[in-house]
C-alpha cells in the first residue's frame, strides 16, 4: 500500500461491514458503510473537503476570508480540520444544545463557535449564519444545504464505493440532514444500477426544538429533491438511541444516534422485503455523544434530553 | 377515530391542543375533518391547488405519506397521523 500525502487525502474509502445480527430475517442481508472511519470521524469529511475545494476553485477565498457555516457538529468539525491543514479561518454557527464534545473538537481545530438558539434547531443555525454572512463581507459561506458540491461528492465517491463493495445492493438507507448523501448516492445508483430503492430516515423533532413562528419559516434544503426517494421514515430519538445500544451489544459497532435512526428505518425496509440486500450508511461514531449519556443513561430519566434538550443529529 | 398529532407551530389554530381525534379512513379524510373543525388550518396545511403545503410533512405509522398514496393513504383507527413542519436537518 502507498501512503497518503496528508490527512485530507485520507478521506473516504470507508469500510462496508455486514451487520447480520441486526437483520430481522435471514433472507435480507444488511450492510453498513462506516463513515466513522474518516479522519474526523464522520461522513462530513467528504462534504467539507468538497465544499472547500469548491470555494478554492471558484476563487471565493481571499486573504481576509472566514469560512462560515451553519452546522450541528460534523460538517463544522470537518471544515475546521481541513481549514487547519490548509491554513484558512473558520467560524461555525451551532445550536447551543449540542454536546460538549462537538464544541471541543471545533475548538481544538481552531474554529470560532457562534451559538444559535437550540430551541430553533438547525433552522436557527441556518438563519443566523445567513444573517451574519450578509452583514460581513469577510464571511464566505459554502452553505452545505444549497451547494451542489455536497451531493456531487457522494455521487462521485460514496455511491461508487458502495456499488463496488456490494454489487448486489437492492436498497439504500441513509439519514436526511441536508439531503446530500441521499441525493448524491441516489443519482449514482439510479444510473449505475437502475431499480435500487432509496430510503431516508429522519428524526422526529421534539416540541422543544420546533420554535417556528409560522410554517413559512419551515425549511426544505435547496439541494433536496423529494422525487429521488422511494420512502421516508420518521424515527424518534428514543428509538434511535435504543437501536444504537443494540448495535453495540450485538455487533460491537460504536456509532452515533443518527446511525440508530437509520438502523430502525433499515429494519422496517427489511421487514417489508422477502429477500435482498440493504446497504445503510452510518454517518459517525459514538464518541461525541458519550457526555449526553447516549450509551449509559436510563431512557426514561433522559426523556427531556431525548425530546430536544440535547441536539442528537 | 384516529389520533392526529399537531405540531407546536399549528397549535394556535386548534385552541392549543397537542392532539385531536378525527374520524376518517384515509389521510385526506382525516385532514379534511381536521380542517372542518378548525378552518384556520386550511391555508396552513394546503397550497392553493389543494395539495399539501411543501413545508408540511404528514406521516402515518411513521412513514411520510408522500411516498405512500398521499391523501389516499389508508389510515386504521389505531394509526397515528403525525403532522410536522419541514425543518433543517442536523448536518
Amino acid at each position: 500500500m502507498s501512503a497518503y500525502p496528508d490527512i485530507v487525502s485520507a478521506i473516504g474509502h470507508t469500510p462496508l461491514v455486514e451487520i447480520a445480527r441486526m437483520s430481522p430475517k435471514p433472507a435480507v442481508r444488511l450492510f453498513a458503510k462506516l463513515e466513522m472511519a474518516n479522519p474526523t470521524g464522520s461522513v462530513k469529511d467528504r462534504v467539507a473537503k468538497a465544499l472547500i475545494e469548491d470555494l478554492e476553485a471558484t476563487g471565493r477565498l481571499g486573504p481576509d476570508s472566514i469560512i462560515l457555516e451553519p452546522t450541528s457538529g460534523n460538517t463544522g468539525i470537518a471544515l475546521a480540520m481541513i481549514a487547519r491543514r490548509k491554513g484558512y479561518r473558520v467560524a461555525l454557527v451551532m445550536p447551543d444544545n449540542i454536546t460538549a464534545e462537538r464544541r471541543q473538537m471545533a475548538d481544538l481545530f481552531g474554529a470560532e463557535v457562534i451559538d444559535s438558539p437550540g430551541a430553533l434547531g438547525s433552522n436557527g443555525a441556518v438563519a443566523l449564519a445567513k444573517e451574519l454572512a450578509a452583514a460581513d463581507p469577510r464571511y464566505v459561506m459554502p452553505y452545505q444545504y444549497g451547494n451542489e458540491a455536497n451531493p456531487r461528492v457522494h455521487e462521485t465517491t460514496t455511491g461508487p464505493e458502495i456499488l463496488a463493495d456490494c454489487p448486489e445492493i437492492d436498497a439504500f438507507v441513509a439519514g436526511l440532514g441536508t439531503g446530500g448523501t441521499l441525493m448524491g448516492v441516489a443519482r449514482y445508483l439510479r444510473r449505475a444500477k437502475p431499480g435500487v430503492r432509496i430510503y431516508a430516515a429522519e428524526p422526529l423533532p421534539g416540541d422543544a426544538v420546533q420554535g417556528l413562528r409560522s410554517l413559512e419559516e419551515g425549511f426544505v434544503p435547496e439541494i433536496f429533491d423529494p422525487g429521488m426517494l422511494d420512502g421516508k421514515y420518521l424515527v424518534s430519538n428514543r428509538d434511535a438511541v435504543a437501536a444504537l445500544r443494540e448495535l453495540v451489544l450485538r455487533e460491537g459497532i460504536f456509532a452515533g444516534p443518527s446511525c440508530g435512526a437509520i438502523l430502525v428505518a433499515a429494519v422496517r425496509v427489511a421487514a417489508a422485503m422477502e429477500r435482498g440486500t440493504i446497504v445503510t450508511l452510518f454517518p459517525d461514531g459514538g464518541w461525541k455523544y458519550l457526555s449526553a449519556g447516549a450509551f449509559t443513561r436510563d431512557l426514561d430519566e433522559m426523556e427531556a434530553d431525548l425530546e430536544g434538550g440535547v441536539s442528537w443529529w | 377515530m384516529s389520533v392526529v398529532r399537531i405540531p407546536p407551530v399549528l397549535r394556535a389554530n386548534v385552541g392549543g391542543s397537542k392532539q385531536i381525534e378525527v374520524a376518517g379512513s384515509t389521510v385526506g379524510e382525516l385532514l379534511e375533518g381536521l380542517v372542518a373543525a378548525h378552518p384556520g388550518l386550511r391555508d396552513q396545511l394546503f397550497s392553493a391547488d389543494g395539495e399539501l403545503n411543501r413545508f408540511v410533512n404528514v406521516y402515518v405509522d411513521g412513514q411520510d405519506v408522500r411516498y405512500l398514496d398521499g391523501k389516499a393513504t389508508p389510515v386504521e383507527p389505531r394509526d397515528e397521523l403525525v403532522i410536522l413542519p419541514a425543518m433543517a436537518g442536523g448536518a
